[in-house]
């Protein structure tokens, strides 16, 4: 079983990023301070993502069962750092002008696989809930399948926009062919 | 040609040093720490003119202009030329200019320093990327330079280097861009008047990680052509290949013209942030220096030439 306090912990440790994000900017310290939001929740998106895939690989090689218990949190934050990322491009690098976001989603391919991975990972977040997984039962598993894609989507998104030092989107694209690899190994081992 | 008057005293004489040097961190990490950020041997204090060149807009802080910049030599990350430049040597120094002169020849840091008066030139700068500063430069025309050594009739383009030394500099180590460094302009981009070879800052010796201790400022381009730590200068009859657009050909060319209209393939350039601004600016055509310069490049398709 997993000890009570696993669960309060885990929550304070993904609120750090926020805190050291918001406690920068206030001592003004990011020269760029839009920028420095933009990436950093970004980051934290997508590191959220990980640690999420990261989860069951784990539990099957640990055989710790009890670790599928904070997946769905992990997942959140994820999320939650994902709308923070699109929030700030809305709001504070476009200034809610529709016209320009509607141009910069079609004409620019990083920000249309931003957008598509966000669109993705929506309907993830909303269900959720004990409430939807009771009632999508065997279709709540193929629903969250979703997150692969998402996570493909938000690499690409990274990948595309990196002016020409591909160094840190490399790792990550590294990381996430790790996590989707072992489930496809084992998967096609099960069939055969 | 407009000539905009401006001040005759220079903007920096009247700011008090506290106030750009950022006075929240001036407390907080004391002049020890500023004086480190400045490079120990760049206490020297630079005496300038003033210039109607100049813009009077609000300048950006000193430590805007030195922590956030863009010199991949020292690291890809905007932080990075603030923490890895302090292994630049920057004297001894020298500029060897060739190519198609009269009179090739090298120049040494003291010589540069007396080729003409030094200026104070407060000039907007654009980033490809889309942000932008105004920085008070210090320094001289490069048409200055080049009448020097006595540009033949050959002479059509101007090919600039870096220093590329691993051992000072760590990033040259990755193979991010074919280094060395290279820039160029068209001869009469390079005799332009406001295109400047800037020793300083803020009244004071260039800090490495702004291209100490020689570099050149084209402010009607994007800040990539106004290349940093200059080892070599050399005129010549074709055009020269430049970093970026040998790295990218489709994402930067030769020219590199501030112009809203042309978009970066992957972002837009109708709009910019100012550092220290929260709300973005329209992008002027050739970032607002066109009653200058727009005349050289008459005729010319800038979608093409980008």
């Amino acid at each position: 079983m997993l000890p009570r306090w696993v669960k309060p912990l885990l929550f304070v440790l993904c609120l750090l990023p926020l805190a050291r994000m918001v406690w920068l900017v206030l001592q003004a310290v990011p020269v760029n301070p839009v920028e420095f939001i933009t990436r950093s929740t970004g980051t934290w998106a997508l590191v959220g993502l990980c640690l999420s895939l990261a989860i069951s690989p784990l539990r099957r090689i640990t055989g710790y069962g009890a670790l599928l218990r904070v997946r769905r949190m992990v997942g959140l934050f994820a999320f939650f750092y994902a709308a923070l990322h699109l929030l700030t491009y809305l709001w504070l690098d476009q200034f809610f002008d529709w016209a320009a976001i509607l141009r910069d989603v079609l004409k620019r391919p990083f920000v249309t696989l931003g957008f598509a991975a966000f669109l993705l990972l929506l309907p993830l977040a909303v269900t959720s809930t004990d409430g939807w997984i009771r009632r999508l039962r065997r279709n709540w598993g193929r629903l969250h399948r979703l997150v692969y894609p998402a996570a493909v989507l938000a690499v690409l998104h990274y990948l595309w926009l990196v002016k020409r030092d591909l160094t840190e989107p490399l790792l990550y694209a590294a990381v996430l062919a790790v996590l989707l690899g072992v489930r496809i190994y084992w998967f096609c081992r099960a069939r055969s | 040609m407009l000539i905009r008057s401006a001040s005759d005293i220079p903007a920096s004489a009247i700011t008090p040093r506290e106030v750009y040097l950022n006075r929240r961190q001036f407390m907080a990490a004391g002049a020890g720490m500023t004086l480190a950020l400045l490079g120990a041997d760049a206490a020297a204090s630079l005496l300038s003119r003033s210039s109607p060149f100049s813009t009077t807009e609000d300048k950006n802080s000193l430590k805007e202009i030195t922590t956030y910049n863009n010199f991949y030599e020292f690291g890809t990350d905007k932080s990075d030329p603030a923490a890895n430049a302090h292994t630049l040597k920057t004297s001894p120094w020298s500029i060897v200019v060739e190519g198609e002169a009269g009179k090739p020849r090298r120049f040494g840091m003291e010589e540069l320093l007396k080729i003409a008066p030094l200026e104070e030139r407060i000039y907007r700068l654009r980033c490809v990327e889309g942000w932008s500063m105004v920085i008070p430069w210090v320094g001289f025309p490069l048409a200055s330079l080049l009448k020097l050594v006595e540009p033949t009739s050959k002479a059509k383009f101007v090919a600039f280097e870096s220093l590329a030394d691993p051992q000072q500099m760590p990033g040259v180590k990755s193979r991010v861009l074919d280094w060395p460094y290279r820039e160029g302009l068209r001869i009469d981009e390079a005799m332009h008047p406001l295109t400047i070879l800037a020793v300083g800052l803020y009244g004071e010796v260039l800090p490495k990680q702004n291209g100490a201790p020689v570099r050149l400022v084209v402010p009607w381009k994007y800040g990539f052509k106004s290349i940093k730590s200059i080892v070599r200068i050399r005129l010549q009859e074709t055009q020269p290949s430049t970093s970026w657009s040998t790295a990218n050909p489709s994402e930067y060319g030769f020219y590199s013209n501030v112009n809203p209209a042309v978009d970066h393939p992957r972002w837009s350039q109708a709009t910019e942030r100012r550092i220290g601004e929260l709300f973005k600016r329209k992008t002027l055509p050739f970032n607002g220096y066109a009653d200058q310069v727009a005349a050289l490049y008459k005729g010319m398709d800038l979608r093409k030439f980008y």
